[in-house]
C-alpha cells in the first residue's frame, strides 16, 4: 500500500520535472517566437500540472490533508496556460514579428490584411 | 529516497530557470522575453510546491494559486501592451 502511495507521488513529480526541463531546452533551441511559444505553453502546462498532482497526492496520502487549492491551481493552469500562449503569439503576429525563414505557408497573413482593411488601420 | 528525488527535482528546476533566463536576456524581440518570464513564473510555482513537501508544511500552498494568477495577469498585460501600445484603454468619445 505504501509502495503504491509512493508511486503515486513520485511518478507524477518525475514526469513533471522531465517536461519542465524539456520546456527550457525548447526555449533555447527553437528558431523563432511561434515555435518557442508552442513549447512554452503546452509542455510547461503539462509539467506543472503533473508536479501539482504529485504534491496533492503527497499531502492527501501521507499527511491526511485534502487540499482543494492545489486542485483549483491545476484547473486554473489548465485553462490559462494555453490561452496565454495563444494570445501572446497572436498579438506578436499583429505587432509584426516575422516567422522563421523556413516557414512554407502562412494562412494568417491574408486574414490580418483583410481585418486591417475593414477596420481602417494603416 | 523521496528526499533525494525532491532535491534532484529542485536542482533541475533551478537549471531550467537558468536556461530560461538566457532566453530572457538574449531574446530578439519583446514577446520572446514575455513568454520566457511566464515560463519562469510557472517554474517558480512548481518549485514552491516541491519546497512545501521538503519543509513538511501546508502554509505555502496558497502561494501556488496566487503565483499562477499573477503570471496569467502579467502575460495578458504584456499582450495588450505589445498589440496596441496601451494596457488599459480610454473610453472612446465618438
Amino acid at each position: 500500500m505504501t509502495i503504491l502511495a509512493n508511486l503515486l507521488v513520485i511518478l507524477p513529480i518525475s514526469v513533471g520535472v522531465l517536461f519542465i526541463v524539456v520546456t527550457a531546452i525548447g526555449l533555447i533551441r527553437f528558431p523563432d517566437l511561434y515555435t518557442r511559444a508552442h513549447a512554452a505553453s503546452k509542455s510547461a502546462t503539462l509539467g506543472v500540472m503533473s508536479v501539482l498532482i504529485g504534491v496533492f497526492f503527497h499531502f492527501w496520502l501521507f499527511e491526511n490533508h485534502f487540499n482543494p487549492r492545489i486542485l483549483l491551481g491545476v484547473l486554473f493552469l489548465f485553462i490559462t496556460g494555453p490561452v496565454g500562449g495563444h494570445i501572446m503569439s497572436r498579438s506578436s503576429y499583429i505587432a509584426g514579428v516575422k516567422p522563421w525563414e523556413g516557414t512554407v505557408r502562412d494562412d494568417l497573413a491574408p486574414e490580418i490584411e483583410r481585418m486591417k482593411k475593414e477596420q481602417g488601420i494603416k | 529516497m523521496i528526499d533525494q528525488i525532491l532535491m534532484l527535482a529542485l536542482a533541475l528546476f533551478s537549471l531550467s530557470i537558468a536556461i530560461t533566463l538566457y532566453r530572457v536576456i538574449k531574446g530578439p524581440s519583446m514577446p520572446d522575453r514575455a513568454i520566457a518570464l511566464d515560463t519562469i513564473g510557472v517554474n517558480l510555482l512548481s518549485a514552491i510546491a516541491i519546497v512545501s513537501i521538503v519543509l513538511k508544511t501546508k502554509a505555502y500552498l496558497e502561494a501556488i494559486l496566487i503565483l499562477g494568477i499573477l503570471a496569467f495577469i502579467g502575460t495578458i498585460a504584456f499582450t495588450k501592451y505589445i498589440e496596441r501600445g496601451v494596457v488599459v484603454e480610454r473610453k472612446s468619445n465618438h
